[in-house]
């Protein structure tokens, strides 16, 4: 532990220590912390029931929803969870990155809520004029297709709030190191969001070219607005949104890994370049979203859907053996050192922030990676584009993986920042494997039913009321179904999650932490086991030896699916 | 997670070194595997586009059907051109026009736009997903390879009766 001791009064702030991990933490951090995490929770709460509702909508045996309601629930469902669940934890995330852990002040923090309140009334706005049928037009508004002005409005303000918070946290490590906060380099969490903010400026610009004419347009300050540039403009934005939630979940996987098994990264300069690559390459990756469109040439699609050689993807190759070979060592210096994976068998599976971590990596790589890489070949998305296969896809990613990851930190944020005892921890043990098995069926059960040609964001894939008939496999009504109990049992972990938030953040007693885990007989890894690696001790037993096979044998199901599609496609019709 | 030394700049342990050169030649073949596919697959992604306004594509699409059209189904003509010709699609709310018959085998200049909003072209059970746009002419060179009756979706949500919008492709032998 190499943090500095520092006189409570410093800065203009006012510090309380934390009796777990001895950091200093700002109060007002602290508050504004609290804020966007209690948001966030809200917000998944609201796009959950839109979640189950649409879902027992496509599961066609069920059919619940008349089918203006459902296209409106799916516009509602995509902002609240890919817009207002993720951000508003991300810029939770963002404060805690950038001054508890760096026991630094926060700057301006009213200038902080500020951008809350933009943020807030932002999303609420543009949820009333979703559900009053204003904007049935999906969260990603394809232009001539139009809405409400104030929906584009709702969006524009909650993304200037956000670009407000990712400058303050800026503002945050340059006065951090301004002031000596920290000695040494900036912890690895921290370097990861400072990616993730990276990324969101100029997500948050791209966002704002897309959005400012369509809102001027739907004013009809403007004749047209291109829908071949507006895609461009808008994926420019919404892709590498994608990557801010990607940065923001492996910064949170070295958190939990070090967290509950007290893990660190085995080589810091073999992370940091992962994250390097991924603020270098990563923002290419628009042309994912328009590589069956009219118009760029095959040179453009190829070069930018792969980030340039799949350099990207190269990070993300990076992390997935470097986080799990950090815990395959931490547990291995425990003595668990027998075979290739005892240190996995005894890991602490009962701790909702290992669980949870485990499990988002899991999915995460196994289903989002996998089906992600293939779906992003230029040619392959031609098999794939708006089919089922992609909302599969980022189930897995966004869903399965930052989703559950953030779930899993939220449990550790109770008692060490809002300062309450964590109820129901029972739950909280359970509440991983149920959202994470609920979701790999949603996911599967998606792309199933995408490989068989079924549409995305569709009502009645019987086409029963269609002047002209046609029809998909009738496995289809298989897969999904799949989904459909999928998410029924999703939809129980959130609700399992939303209770343990709110009733332990509501009734737990207010007590100052004791200890850093919330079930495990260790009390806290993260201090009493957290021993920087030495290359030269990473030997012999120590060797992460189960972290090779595990991640060679992902490379080899990956090579699978991806030949497997390729001979898909070589049986289709020949076009050019 | 706490702030580590400053030092980090370590030479890499060995099983990271040989993982990030698998790793590496990994992403080298999925790189090559799209300009392989490109010069010598069968199954590309269309690149040649016009502009093109909806009144133009529409006065095409009625043209074409003028000219060729067969029979018809439920009162939407049924189309056949030659091989190795111009064929028009449209897509509007909630149809796609006109119903086309085509010849296994044989191959078609495909044109596609849209009249109103975005589509999305989805030849069933073929599987086959492209884009379409209003302003755009997009041209797709096909060869049905086998026979048979192909619907078309639209897998673009384009309003209240967007999982109303269905076509047909009819490849005869
Ligand atoms: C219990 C959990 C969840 C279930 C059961 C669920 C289910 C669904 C379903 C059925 C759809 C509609 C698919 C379609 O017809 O195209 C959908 C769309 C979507 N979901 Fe979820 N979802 C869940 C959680 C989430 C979360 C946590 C996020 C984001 C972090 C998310 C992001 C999205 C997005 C972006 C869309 C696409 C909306 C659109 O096409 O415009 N979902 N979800
Ligand atoms: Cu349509
Ligand atoms: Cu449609």
């Amino acid at each position: 532990m190499t943090a500095v001791t520092m006189p409570q009064t410093l800065g203009k702030a006012n510090f309380r220590t934390c009796p777990v991990t001895a950091l200093k933490v700002d109060v007002a951090a602290e508050r504004l912390i609290i804020a966007n995490a209690v948001a966030a929770v809200v917000f998944l709460a609201i796009g959950g029931l839109g979640a189950l509702l649409i879902s027992l909508t496509r599961w066609q045996a069920i059919h619940l929803l008349p089918a203006d309601w459902f296209y409106r629930l799916v516009t509602a469902h995509g902002f609240d969870m890919l817009v207002a669940w993720i951000v508003f934890f991300e810029i939770a995330g963002l404060y805690f990155g950038s001054t508890i852990l760096l026991n630094a002040r926060q700057v301006l923090p009213k200038v902080a809520w500020f951008a809350f309140a933009l943020m807030a009334a932002g999303a609420v706005l543009t949820n009333v004029i979703v559900l009053m049928g204003l904007a049935d037009v999906m969260f990603t508004a394809y232009v001539p297709l139009k809405a409400h002005p104030l929906f584009y409005l709702g969006i524009i303000l909650f993304a200037v709030g956000a670009l407000v918070a990712v400058i303050l946290f800026f503002g945050n490590l340059v006065t951090a190191k301004r002031e000596g906060r920290y000695t040494g380099s900036m912890p690895l969490m921290t370097y990861g969001l400072m990616t993730a903010a990276i990324l969101a400026v100029y997500t948050l610009i791209s966002g704002a070219l897309a959005y400012v004419p369509a809102f001027l347009w739907s004013l009809g300050l403007i004749p047209e607005v291109d829908p071949g540039i507006y895609r461009n403009l808008f994926w420019s934005f919404g892709h590498p949104a994608q990557q801010i939630n990607l940065a923001a979940m492996v910064s949170v996987w070295y958190a939990l890994a070090a967290m509950t098994v007290g893990a660190t990264p085995l080589n810091e300069k073999f992370s940091r370049l992962a994250f390097v690559l991924y603020i270098l390459f990563i923002n290419l990756g628009s042309a994912h979203h328009l590589l069956t469109d009219p118009g760029p040439s095959f040179a453009w699609k190829a070069t930018n859907t792969s980030y340039a050689m799949y350099l990207a993807v190269l990070g993300s190759l990076i992390h997935a053996f470097s986080i799990p070979g950090a815990i395959e060592v931490a547990q291995r210096r425990k003595g668990f050192t027998r075979g290739a994976f005892e240190w996995l068998r005894k890991g602490p599976w009962r701790e909702p922030g290992f669980s949870s971590l485990v499990l988002s990596m899991v999915l995460f790589g196994w289903v989002g990676g996998v089906t992600g890489v293939v779906i992003g070949t230029e040619q392959i998305n031609m098999l794939a584009h708006n089919t089922l296969r992609i909302p599969g896809h980022f189930h897995a990613t966004v869903v399965s993986g930052t989703t559950l990851a953030f779930m899993g930190l939220t449990y550790y944020l109770i008692p060490l920042i809002f300062r309450r005892e964590v109820k129901l921890k029972k739950w909280a043990s359970w509440q991983p494997y149920v959202f994470g098995i609920g979701m790999l069926l949603v996911s599967i059960g998606m792309i199933g039913a995408g490989l068989q040609g079924a549409p995305r964001r569709h009502w009645d894939i019987t086409f029963t009321n269609s002047p002209l008939a046609a029809s998909l496999p009738g496995a289809t009504q298989i897969t999904l179904a799949i989904m459909g109990v999928g998410a029924v049992i999703a939809i129980v972990g959130g609700i399992m999650y939303v209770s343990v938030v709110l009733i332990s953040i509501l009734t737990g007693k207010r007590t100052e932490p004791s200890r850093l885990t919330l079930v495990m007989a260790q009390a806290n890894p993260l201090v009493e086991d957290a021993i920087p690696n030495q290359n030269k001790e990473v030997h012999g037993k120590l060797t992460p030896r189960g972290t090779i096979i595990l991640t060679f044998s992902f490379l080899g199901f990956l090579m699978a699916y991806y030949l497997f599609n390729w001979w898909l496609l070589g049986r289709a019709w020949f076009i050019r | 997670m706490l702030a580590p030394e400053r030092i980090w700049w370590k030479p890499l342990h060995r099983y990271e070194k040989s993982w990030l050169i698998v790793a590496f030649v990994f992403c080298v073949f999925l790189t090559v595997m799209m300009p392989l596919w490109y010069f010598t697959g069968r199954q590309n992604v269309p690149v040649e586009t016009y502009r093109v306004t909806p009144e133009q594509f529409m006065q095409l699409t009625e043209d074409f059907t003028k000219k060729y059209q067969v029979s018809d189904i439920n009162g939407a003509p049924v189309v056949a051109p030659p091989p190795n010709s111009d064929v028009f699609m449209v897509g509007r709310r909630w149809q796609w026009y006109p119903i086309v018959q085509l010849q296994k085998g044989q191959v078609y200049r495909l044109h596609l736009s849209s009249l109103d909003l975005q589509h999305g072209f989805s030849l069933q059970p073929n599987n086959l997903n492209l884009q379409v746009l209003p302003g755009y002419d997009y041209v797709a060179t096909i060869v049905p390879t086998q026979a048979g009756e192909y619907s078309v979706i639209c897998n673009e949500f384009c309003q209240i009766g967007h999982h109303l919008m269905t076509g047909r492709i009819i490849v005869t032998e």
